[in-house]
This record gives structure tokens, C-alpha cells and sequence, in this order.
């Protein structure tokens, strides 16, 4: 009954969910929902600058998002502006120029459209082998750095002290949201990638007890959605990228009513 | 560190001067700790004593000047201000795990020397600013420090609780013979505990020990004469210290105090 192109939607889905998740746990942990807008922004401006220039957009997508991504960096250490003014700078910046761009273009292509509300339905051999290595990329990183991730969310420079290399983390955990967001998008569509990242986390604190049980939950949570928006999508025809989004946001709001663990 | 003479200073700051935003924040500033040595910062509001600190663990680098850490120190630094958010399921016993990884006997013990019992399982965010203190110094303390840290540490605590917690500072100095670096307000109680007071208002206005400080006039002039009265009054405490602890410091001493050029 599963045809090919279904299979590698929710096997795409699926695992964008996972990585997306526990990622996702430390976007809301260290208050980067803002962070997540703007990449999604700066991929919108990546997906146009790969169109105009006739190359895969991918690459450039992930390109343009890893630059602001470094830009703001550097700019948060010279610490001139405050983080949510530089982010909100950058942010619409590049979504500005993303649709100055666009004008530009001759019509408004049916593939940019599937960036800007994604495409599930559509992912191809090539963009699932990118999504299962991303998802890989991420898992190994918290893996590996789990400890020093949670040390410098908790407090940066405690972690300093006791030798974490608290810039390269940071740097680290942005490159992989850069990742997850640029993948992402192709799901559910630069609109509403944030969403993937935030609401799964949001709805796994009322459940978690621990930070490692909220990135677990918030990976099954999200895996949850994936099953059920596209489910959804295909029984009732509704575009896929926003009923998984929705399943998501129900998920939250059915979480809300389990009494909170962990504030005794 | 067996292998550092007890002289050899652990860290080192020489000379050190910072600028933000076109203000003068730290002028010319040394200060050093040595093994064994309770050192003591002190400075009205805005003195730039946060930002020393911060300077000698490197978190931040001076403009001029350079910090000299001796080899191989371990550092445990407990912050100022220091909070965790609700939306992070943390818990006393998670965040104690993030100094290295710990058996829970361990972090028993730890939150126990703190004066913290039955904690462990308890959420960060629940906890009072005088509660994640000591939690945070149990977690400094795990670490085995050579040299410790502390910004405030009685911020938020009740006076028992005050002297407790400098007792426990005393004796961390006494057991583990680690050199303990403080930030304070609270005069009347750091001085009982320490060996060197190092006054700064942007520059070392003064420094040596707390009964040539208290003495000095530039002390008066940044702290005003009635505290100053009341140190004097401090200095029969501590004459009566010196017999328990016998620490060598000349009760009546009217040799020159080590001025800085206030």
C-alpha cells in the first residue's frame, strides 16, 4: 500500500523530526526561537539566490543560512546592539532582500513555492540521503558534546571556567539548527520550520523530568506529528506541511493538561 | 598542585586596564592569590570588583595588563547572579553532574558540606537565591579547586547563614589548602575571614590586611568614617581570633599599611 514516494516522505519526515527535536529542546532551553526565524529567513533568501543563479538550492540555502548564522556571531560579541535587535535586523533583512530578489524572476515558480509551504510528497532519493546525514550529524554532536551543550546553557561562564569551549559550542549548536532548519523546510516549508523545532520541545516540559528526557520526548513528539499531519494530509487532501504543524499544536495543547513533573 | 611552592602565586594580575564604552572600569589593577590565601575584594557600587573577577578567571580580556595562572589550576567559580529557567527540567542533581561525572553519594556529600541536605532531587528553578548559591559552590567544590572563586557568595543569605557559609569558605581554605578569591559587601564578616583585603574603586585604593585597611584613610574616604569606627571596633574580634587561629597578624600594628597610589 506504501508507494515509494510516500515511504520517503515519512521516512524524511520522520527523521527530520528526530534530529529536529532534541535541537529543538535547546532552541527553547537558551531562548533562540528568534535565532530559528531568521535562518528560515535567510534560507528564503537562499532558495531565491539558487533559482536566479540556476544552481541546486539546497547548497546555497545552507550556504546563505550558515553566513547569517556566523554574522550574527560576530556581531553579538561586539556586543553593540542587543541580540534580539541584531537578530530582528538580520532577520528581516534577509527576507526583505529574499523578495526583492524575487522580483526578478520572470514568474513565481511552483519550486519556490514548495519552500516557502514545503512539499513532503516531494522529497527525492537525494534529499532524504541529505536529511538521514544531517539527522546523523546531529545525533553524534549531542552525543558527543551533550554535557558541554547543557553546561553552557546553563550558565556560560561557569562552563568557561571549568574549560568548556563555550564560543565553538555555540557555533557548533547554530550550524546544526542551520542544518535542521535548511532540511526542514522541505517538510513543512520556511513558514513554519520554526514550528517543527519549537512546539514538539514545547509540548515534551510538561512530560520531561530531565533536559535528556525533554530532547528524547520532544524527537517522539515530533515523530508523532510527522504520522499524524500526513495521515491527515492524505485522508482529508489538506496540504501536508500544515496539518503536521496543526497535529503538532494539538499535541501541545493536549500536553498542557498532564500536571507539570519536575517544580515541585 | 604538590608541585607549586606555597608562595608561588596561583593567579597573577598585573596592570590590568579596561575600558566599556569609553568609561575607565579597571585603572593599573594587581591583584594575586596565592595557595592557602583567603584574598578579599571590596569597593562601593560600580568598582569594577565583578569585572576584575572576570578578568582574572578570563572571562574577559583587559585592554592592558596580563593574568599569570600557574600551570594545571583547577578553577571552581561560583557567579553573582545566577539563575536557571523553568522551561529547563533541571534538576540540583543534574546540574551537580555537568562538574564531571559524579556518583550521587558524592553529590550528597557535596550539598552536605554546602549545608544542603535532601536537595538533590529537588528542581533548579524552585530553589532561593541563597539555595543556588550553595548549590552552585557545591558544584565548585567538586571540582577540587586549587583556586576558588567567589562573587558575593553571602548575597541573599541570612547573617547565620552568612557566617556558616564563611566558615565553610575557611575551612575549604584549611582543608585543601586552595587559594579563595571573594567579592564583598559585607565587610564586618569577610574580615573576620581574611588574610588580605584588596579595596578597589576602579584603582587599588588600598590593600594588606584587614586591620592596616580599616585603618587606612583611603578606606575611610570610600567607605566613610563610621564604618571605618566600626572595623576598629571589629579589631578586638579579632584579636581574640588570632589566639584560636593563630593566624600572624599584628593586632596593634602601626607599621605603614601598603597604600596604592589613591
Amino acid at each position: 500500500m506504501l508507494d515509494d514516494f510516500l515511504l520517503r516522505s515519512l521516512v524524511g519526515g520522520m527523521a527530520i523530526a528526530a534530529a529536529a527535536g532534541p535541537l529543538g529542546a535547546f532552541v527553547v532551553w537558551r531562548r533562540m526561537a528568534f535565532l530559528g526565524e531568521a535562518l528560515a529567513n535567510a534560507a528564503l533568501l537562499g532558495v531565491v539566490l539558487g533559482v536566479l543563479l540556476r544552481v541546486s538550492t539546497l547548497p546555497v540555502v545552507v550556504l546563505v543560512v550558515v553566513l547569517l548564522a556566523l554574522v550574527l556571531t560576530a556581531l553579538e560579541r561586539r556586543r553593540i546592539l542587543p541580540v534580539d535587535t541584531l537578530l530582528a535586523i538580520l532577520s528581516h533583512g534577509a527576507l526583505a532582500t529574499g523578495l526583492v530578489l524575487l522580483a526578478f524572476l520572470d514568474r513565481f515558480r511552483v519550486d519556490l513555492m514548495s519552500y516557502l509551504f514545503g512539499d513532503i510528497l516531494a522529497v527525492s532519493t537525494g534529499d532524504l540521503t541529505l536529511i538521514l546525514a544531517v539527522l546523523a550529524g546531529v545525533t553524534l554532536s549531542l552525543g558527543t558534546f551533550w554535557r558541554s551543550f547543557l553546561a553552557i546553557t546553563v550558565d556560560a561562564e561557569i562552563a568557561a571556567v571549568e574549560g568548556v569551549p563555550v564560543d565553538r559550542c555555540r557555533l557548533l549548536l547554530t550550524l546544526l539548527l542551520a542544518a535542521v532548519i535548511a532540511v526542514g523546510m522541505k517538510l513543512v516549508g520556511i513558514l513554519l520550520v520554526v514550528s517543527l523545532l519549537i512546539v514538539p520541545a514545547a509540548a515534551a516540559r510538561r512530560l520531561a523530568a530531565s533536559p535528556a528526557q525533554m530532547a528524547l520526548l520532544a524527537a517522539i513528539a515530533g515523530m508523532i506529528c510527522v504520522v499524524g499531519g500526513l495521515l491527515l494530509s492524505l485522508r482529508l487532501d489538506l496540504p501536508a506541511g500544515p496539518a503536521i504543524v496543526v497535529v503538532a499544536v494539538a499535541l501541545f495543547a493536549t500536553a498542557q493538561l498532564v500536571p507539570a513533573r519536575g517544580s515541585r | 598542585m604538590a608541585s607549586l611552592a606555597p608562595s608561588t602565586p596561583l593567579v597573577a594580575a598585573h596592570g590590568i586596564v579596561l575600558r566599556r564604552a569609553g568609561r575607565l572600569v579597571l585603572d593599573q589593577v594587581d591583584v594575586t592569590v596565592a595557595r592557602g590565601e583567603i584574598v578579599t575584594l571590596i569597593g562601593p557600587n560600580g568598582a569594577g570588583k565583578s569585572t576584575l573577577v572576570r578578568v582574572v578567571l578570563g572571562l574577559v580580556q583587559p585592554d592592558t595588563g596580563t593574568v599569570v595562572r600557574a600551570p594545571g589550576v583547577r578553577v571552581g567559580y561560583v557567579p553573582q547572579h545566577f539563575a536557571v529557567d523553568p522551561v529547563l527540567p533541571l534538576s540540583v542533581h543534574g546540574f551537580l553532574r555537568l562538574a564531571g561525572p559524579h556518583d550521587r553519594r558524592r553529590l550528597a556529600d557535596a550539598l552536605a558540606r554546602v549545608g544542603l541536605d535532601d536537595l538533590l532531587d529537588r528542581p533548579m528553578h524552585v530553589l532561593s537565591g541563597g539555595e543556588l548559591h550553595r548549590v552552585a559552590l557545591a558544584r565548585a567544590l567538586l571540582r577540587e579547586p586549587d583556586l576558588l572563586v567567589l562573587d558575593e557568595p553571602v548575597a541573599g543569605v541570612d547573617v547565620a547563614g552568612q557566617v556558616e557559609l564563611y566558615e565553610l569558605i575557611a575551612r575549604v581554605r584549611d582543608d585543601s589548602g586552595a587559594g579563595i578569591l571573594l567579592v564583598s559587601h559585607d565587610l564586618h564578616l569577610v574580615m573576620a575571614r581574611t588574610d588580605r583585603v584588596v579595596c578597589i574603586a576602579g584603582h587599588v585604593c588600598c590593600s594588606g590586611h584587614p586591620v592596616e585597611v580599616a585603618r587606612d584613610p583611603a578606606f575611610a574616604r570610600l567607605f566613610g568614617h563610621r564604618l571605618a569606627d566600626a572595623l576598629a571596633l571589629y579589631r578586638h574580634d579579632l584579636a581574640h581570633h588570632q589566639h584560636v587561629h593563630g593566624h600572624a597578624a599584628p593586632p596593634e600594628a602601626t607599621t605603614a599599611s601598603t597604600v596604592g597610589g589613591a
